[in-house]
């Protein structure tokens, strides 16, 4: 019940802000020309879908995000967990990983062009360098961070190294993982549009940098909008996939019952 | 005659300190468990009588020493053996059952058997009925419950427990000691009972063995405890035997524990 007034309170505070911003720019407080129409803008997602031009752009984009996401889920879960029980393999590679993870890494868009063309697969590596990174030091700090009392429980049952890892490691480390995963969405996104910015023929990015060619704030506006909410829909999905597979977790909604 | 089922000899372990010197949490210490001998090891705080079970588990290698199950040096984990731990040690993703499966499932048993098993375990510690229930919403007794069937499903010949009842309050820690005797009575386990309450040594054991004061702790001192069996824990504690036994322990556990309390300065 609460919960519900709580979703009601929640748009109307998103209603409430659309009305300031449109107040702002009809009486001029805020120029419209910088500030956007809120009107105009939704005017502008209306016509992307309802005459379908925007499918084909959002399409590569979400692909693109989707890819980066996953690809790099699964590469900072398996180095993860691989640096984490490797004492020699992290004291060997933590200077590379700490100088990878530091470096800007907007500024290899560019790069990844050059390399990889102008067509989706560069902007998926810009999105899975991001991803990789999130990923990978909260499965690294997961694993290292596994009740050694579970895990002599688990030797003294009888499981060699590798049921350890199935059997221990793994699912403590998919709590962390999954922790990480909402900031790790957000971050394929980034690196998918970031990637349709700096070059491309297709992609909500690329829309965005059209529209910004011609000052048409409110075109720019009405790519943010959607792409916030593919944003939010990518992480309620998150959400729900830790809901089922945290199961166990206290304080988890599905747990009870 | 009845075999032994552990034999520690000469045991030491040393662990760099913190200083950079050496620490010897136990040297040179021996202890000879028998087959079905309940045995309890007694000491003040930090004594290492943890180290000593985690050397006859397998789970450390001890500095110098070897250790025995029944007649074969072991090498590695002690596969004979059971373990209770101190703190929880039940995976929290898995369910009450699941977690008694484990043993099982890791030794590559059939999985309905497995199932089965588990389930007549989680009965047999009264938690028929909780094997869909994940970790936390058990109590810390059931939690305990739980930990006991998981080790025991796997038919330990000998059992190591680690003051495993120390975090229960003290109604279900009696609760838990009887219902452990009661299950140690159906099939007579070796156990090693490590503990520093000298009243629930006593009325679980055969043997009290008393640890000195550590560093470089030892057994200095056993009693044998001849209470009659079937006991129940909390009405053997008001009999005139027990308070004897007690008295006499006490005495040669009271110097070790002054000795304790002086080396930590409190």
């Amino acid at each position: 019940m609460s919960d519900r007034r709580i979703v009601l309170y929640q748009v109307l505070l998103l209603v409430a802000l659309f009305v300031i911003w449109d107040v702002l720019t009809r009486t001029e407080i805020l120029p419209p020309f910088f500030f956007g129409e809120p009107l105009v803008v939704l005017q502008r997602v209306w016509e992307w879908f309802s005459g379908g031009t925007i499918y084909k752009h959002l399409g590569v984009t979400l692909i693109e995000t989707i890819l980066a996401f996953v690809l790099g889920t699964v590469a900072g879960l398996v180095v993860g967990l691989w640096l984490a029980l490797s004492k020699t393999a992290s004291a060997l590679l933590d200077p590379y990983i700490k100088a990878f993870n530091s470096m800007p890494r907007v500024i290899l868009a560019p790069i990844f062009a050059v390399w990889f063309g102008l067509g989706i697969w560069s902007k998926v590596l810009l999105g899975v360098t991001l991803v990789f990174f999130i990923v990978f030091f909260s499965v690294y700090h997961g694993v290292r961070e596994v009740n050694p009392v579970l895990v002599a429980n688990s030797r003294m049952l009888g499981a060699s190294k590798r049921q350890l890892l199935r059997y221990v490691y793994v699912p403590s480390a998919t709590a962390w993982v999954f922790s990480s995963l909402h900031a790790a969405v957000g971050m394929a996104f980034v690196g998918a549009v970031i990637g349709e910015y700096l070059g491309s023929a297709r992609g909500v990015g690329y829309l965005i940098l059209q529209a910004e060619g011609v000052f048409d704030i409110n075109t720019v506006f009405a790519g943010v909008l959607v792409l916030t909410v593919c944003a939010l829909l990518l992480d309620w999905i998150v959400t729900i996939a830790e809901r089922r597979l945290l199961r166990w977790r206290p304080g988890q909604v599905g747990s009870q019952g | 005659m009845t075999q032994t089922a552990l034999h520690l000899k000469g045991i030491t372990c040393t662990f760099p300190g913190r200083d950079g010197t050496a620490y010897s949490a136990v040297a040179d210490a021996s202890l000879a468990v028998a087959e079905g001998e309940f045995v309890s090891l007694v000491g003040p705080t930090g004594c290492g009588k943890s180290t000593l079970l985690n050397v006859a588990a397998g789970l450390l290698a001890p500095t110098a020493g070897t250790v025995r199950v029944f007649g074969q040096p072991l090498t590695g984990i002690n596969e004979r053996a059971g373990y209770l731990f101190q703190t929880d040690a039940l995976l929290p993703w898995r369910t009450a059952r699941e977690n008694v499966m484990v043993g099982l499932e890791l030794r590559g048993e059939d999985k309905h058997q497995a199932r089965q098993l588990a389930d007549d375990w989680l009965a047999r510690v009264h938690l028929a009925g909780h094997g869909d229930k994940y970790p936390h919403e058990l109590s810390g007794g059931m939690r305990k419950r739980v930990a006991l069937a998981q080790t025991l499903v796997m038919a330990p010949k000998i059992l190591l427990m680690d003051e495993p009842f120390s975090a229960l309050d003290v109604q279900t820690r009696s609760l838990m000691e009887n219902e452990l005797l009661e299950l140690w009575s159906e099939d007579r386990k070796s156990v090693v009972f490590v503990t520093h309450d000298l009243e629930e040594a006593i009325s679980l054991s055969d043997r009290v063995v008393v640890l000195s004061a550590g560093p470089g702790s030892r057994p200095i001192a056993e009693f044998p405890i001849h209470l009659a069996r079937p006991r129940d824990v909390s009405e053997v504690r008001l009999t005139p035997q027990f308070l004897d036994l007690h008295k006499t322990i006490w005495e040669a556990l009271k110097v070790e524990v002054q000795k304790a309390y002086a080396k930590e300065g409190i």
